[in-house]
């Protein structure tokens, strides 16, 4: 026994506890996207690509760019939609193609991609390392004007982006000198000045590419693929527009496919024509942070509950609300000092609650409790032995909830029947320590530590089915570790009990 | 106006130890888990106080079974007055006292009248582990009835008075009788009714009263007053005190005697987790003395000096 006192290391671990756990709820919510409200509800794109072609009567061949690495955006759902073709997609590098090829196409062939998606925080990065492009051999004068352009711009410039920046302001600016116009006119739409643009940074190196994406707003129909630069400084791609210069993604920009490769390739067919369409609607969040979580290179959201099958997840919406009764209950005893029979009773009549709402439940606990007393109160003058004595206590409860649902059901009160998941056993044994209570200390404190417990028992109801904490509980059932930090720290406060603060009073008084 | 509760920090300024800091500072720092089994089953605790020859009431009988229930007759035949109890119970559960025969007919302490069937009812009750923490089988025992000092006659209503000092690693730090009354039909358990009286350890005084929490100057059944009065044996009774603390070994330790009119004071039982009402009772928290003594590196071997300690801690 020693008289110094050991520091003990609680602290430390409820702080780890919580760290980890709050750290981890909200990595998910910041980065993954996870909602921390149940009605939270995400935008979702739907955009569908309607591909059409007359077939030769020979075989055909269809390759289609699809989505891969979408900035900004959460893929959720993904169909491909073709009746007599076989699908095989294929991935290279920063792209996905999905090929559609069929033995004989003869007439109108129809094929359909379906992309949902949703706006998403989650970063991603490209993996194409491009290498520096060879200076081009340009024609003259064109590549006089380029190089009295590069000049003017490397003198306003430090690095890759201020470079660009710099370039695509004099290429698009309203009063262009001669250089400039001679350039713009080798192109004649967005997509030919953005290669243009490419052509010019080789001048200097830079490398550079084109992406295609297209603008999720509204819904709309006849939506076109529009071309954005992209730039390489070394380290990542910077995105630009080619002709207002802003730098970055839009926000509303969709990225389709990167670089030069056709959208779409038609073999053994003609009349080839795709157009792209776009819905919006609404969902739950949730289900879209779960249907994104499946895509996420991440172990957290691997992890999630949400990829339980449905049965599986109901038994987890219960099971995790129990600790933080457990909670509730300590915080109750501990810091409140309120007296109940047994420590979890009171959590495991609130579970039973749950299926019989909370007036009826209270009103049949009181019902079969005091019932039950009074038959035990004439068992005790039979004098049986405890175990015996037990065991009818408990058969007379099943008894009582057998007589109460035959007379409610008779009244026509379904719900009633919700009664037989009371726990029985809890009931016996509260019925037995409540008399042993009444006949030793009197039916005062019975009576208040009835009382106490049911108190107790409604707290804990209201807490296990708070639409909200469940909620938190099972979509970042990291929360665990925060109750327990939260219960390792009550287990070692020392200060008052708010009952104590009542029961010495008089005290304060003294010295 | 009348305060309807106090702050923490009124508390913490009066030196009121709390439930909470009594479990996780004393009770779990000093009172060592091994030893708990000595004080929860009384019938270790008496073997125990007996080799190191404390005083305590005589033993009659254990009863292990039922069998040894229904053969009991031969044993109220010898003691008409006794007390059963359970080996393992707790905070004065399960003690039937019966104090004279008539007959076939036994009366209670309270004067009420119980059956031999009755009795074996109980002592099978307290078999089967009702009255044990955690319902766990128990024995019964059966003891000689304290005749208690008719010194407290007018300031009791029927039962026995006890008398309970907190000894903290061999110290007495506080001391307390508690009175039955009418309330707590003869049983001297605070939360029933019956009334606690501080001690003065210096000189074994009553001081305060308190009923309920509340302070009381008049005991509410014999109307007479319960301060001031000096308990007889004090020393006696201090040094049985630190006596049972240092056979047992525990760091902090309620100590429950009774004053027998013929063989003076006698230990009943020992609490690994004496309450905190004994600081009521003395209008007086019970920090300042366990702080000072916790902080204490050497402890004197010697009881008597420990006893000076307390006492000269208290003036």
């Amino acid at each position: 026994m020693s008289a110094k006192k050991k520091s003990s290391p609680v602290r430390m671990w409820a702080m780890i506890l919580l760290i980890t756990g709050l750290g981890i709820a909200f990595y998910k919510s910041e980065f993954l996207g996870i909602p921390t409200t149940p009605e939270a509800q995400a935008e979702v794109w739907t955009i569908q690509a309607r591909i059409s072609f007359k077939g030769t009567g020979g075989p055909a061949k269809l390759s289609f760019s699809v989505p891969y690495k979408t900035p900004g955006f959460l893929k959720l759902d993904e169909d491909f939609i073709s009746s007599r073709f076989g699908l095989t997609t294929e991935t290279e590098r920063d792209n996905q193609v999905a090929n559609w090829a069929v033995r004989r196409a003869r007439g109108d062939q129809l094929l359909y991609y379906r992309l949902s998606v949703a706006r998403s925080e989650y970063p991603i990065e490209w993996s194409i390392k491009p290498r520096f492009p060879e200076v081009p051999q340009y024609e003259e004068p064109y590549g006089q004007a380029i190089r009295a352009i590069l000049d003017d711009v490397r003198q306003a410039s430090a690095d890759v982006e201020s470079y660009t920046r710099e370039l695509l302001a004099q290429l698009n600016t309203q009063q262009p000198n001669e250089n400039v116009e001679l350039i713009r006119k080798r192109a004649t739409n967005q997509e030919e000045w953005v290669r243009e643009i490419i052509n010019v940074l080789k001048g200097v190196k830079i490398p550079a590419r084109e992406i295609w994406g297209m603008t999720v707003q509204d819904a709309r129909n006849n939506v076109q693929l529009t071309p954005l630069l992209q730039v390489h400084n070394g380290k990542r791609w910077i995105t630009y527009h080619p002709t207002s210069g802003a730098q970055g993604i839009p926000d509303d920009y969709l990225v389709w496919s990167v670089g030069q490769n056709p959208l779409v390739q038609l073999e053994g067919g003609t009349d080839l024509k795709v157009e792209f369409s776009i819905v919006k609607s609404y969902q739950e969040l949730i289900e879209v942070a779960r249907k994104g979580t499946y895509q996420l290179d991440s172990m957290f959201a691997r992890i999630s509950l949400l990829a339980l099958p449905v049965e599986d997840q109901n038994v987890f919406r219960l099971l995790l609300m129990v600790p933080l009764g457990a909670v509730l209950m300590v915080f109750l005893r501990t810091v409140v000092g309120i007296s109940t029979f047994g420590t979890f009773m009171p959590i495991l009549i609130a579970i039973a609650f749950r299926e019989t709402q909370l007036v009826l439940g209270l009103v049949m606990f009181t019902v079969i409790v005091s019932i039950g007393l009074m038959i035990r109160f004439y068992l005790e003058r039979l004098m049986l032995l405890l175990v015996p004595r037990l065991a009818s206590i408990l058969i007379i409860v099943v008894l009582l909830m057998l007589v109460i649902s035959f007379i409610t059901n008779g009244m026509g009160a379904e719900r009633f029947l919700s009664i037989a998941l009371f726990p029985m056993v809890i009931l016996a044994m509260t019925i037995e320590r409540m008399s042993i209570v009444w006949e030793e200390n009197g039916a005062g404190t019975a009576m208040k530590e009835g009382f106490g417990s049911l108190v107790v028992a409604c707290m804990g109801y209201l807490v296990m089915t708070n639409e909200y904490l469940m909620y938190i509980m099972f979509v970042f059932p990291e929360m665990l570790l925060v109750l327990l930090g939260i219960s390792l720290m009550m287990g070692r406060y020392t200060g008052y009990r708010l009952t104590e603060l009542v029961r010495f009073k008089d005290m304060a008084k003294y010295k | 106006m009348k305060m309807r509760f106090a702050w923490p920090w009124q508390l913490r300024k009066a030196g009121i130890m709390g439930i909470n800091e009594r479990n996780a500072d004393f009770i779990m720092r000093f009172n060592p888990r091994r030893l708990y089994p000595l004080v929860d089953d009384k019938l270790k605790t008496k073997q125990l106080a007996i080799d190191a020859g404390i005083a305590v009431p005589e033993l009659y009988a254990v009863l292990e079974s039922e069998h040894e229930i229904q053969e009991i007759m031969p044993l109220l035949d010898k003691h008409s007055e006794f007390v059963m109890k359970p080996a393992q119970g707790s905070g004065g559960n399960g003690i039937l006292v019966v104090g004279g025969r008539l007959g076939k007919q036994f009366t209670k302490a309270s004067g009420e009248p119980i059956t031999v069937d009755q009795i074996r009812h109980h002592a099978s009750n307290v078999l089967s582990g009702m009255y044990s923490l955690g319902g766990h089988p128990d024995k019964a025992l059966l003891e000689y009835r304290v005749r208690f000092d008719p010194f407290f006659e007018h300031i009791t209503y029927k039962g026995v008075p006890d008398i309970r000092v907190i000894v903290f690693r061999g110290i007495p730090v506080a001391a307390m009788v508690r009175l039955p009354t009418r309330e707590s039909d003869g049983k001297a358990n605070l939360h029933q009714g019956a009334i606690g009286a501080g001690i003065d350890l210096a000189t074994g005084h009553t001081t305060f009263c308190v009923h309920h929490n509340q302070e009381v100057t008049l005991h509410p059944d014999t109307g007479q007053p319960m301060s001031g009065i000096q308990i007889p044996h004090w020393d006696q009774i201090l040094r049985l005190a630190v006596g049972c603390a240092d056979t047992v070994g525990l760091g902090y330790l309620g100590v429950d005697l009774v004053m027998d009119q013929y063989l003076g004071p006698l230990m009943l039982e020992l609490n690994a987790r004496p309450g905190l009402n004994v600081q009521l009772a003395n209008k007086r928290g019970l920090l300042k003395s366990l702080r000072r003594w916790s902080e204490l590196e050497e402890i004197p071997k010697c009881p008597e000096e420990r006893i000076r300690m307390a006492q000269s801690a208290i003036h």
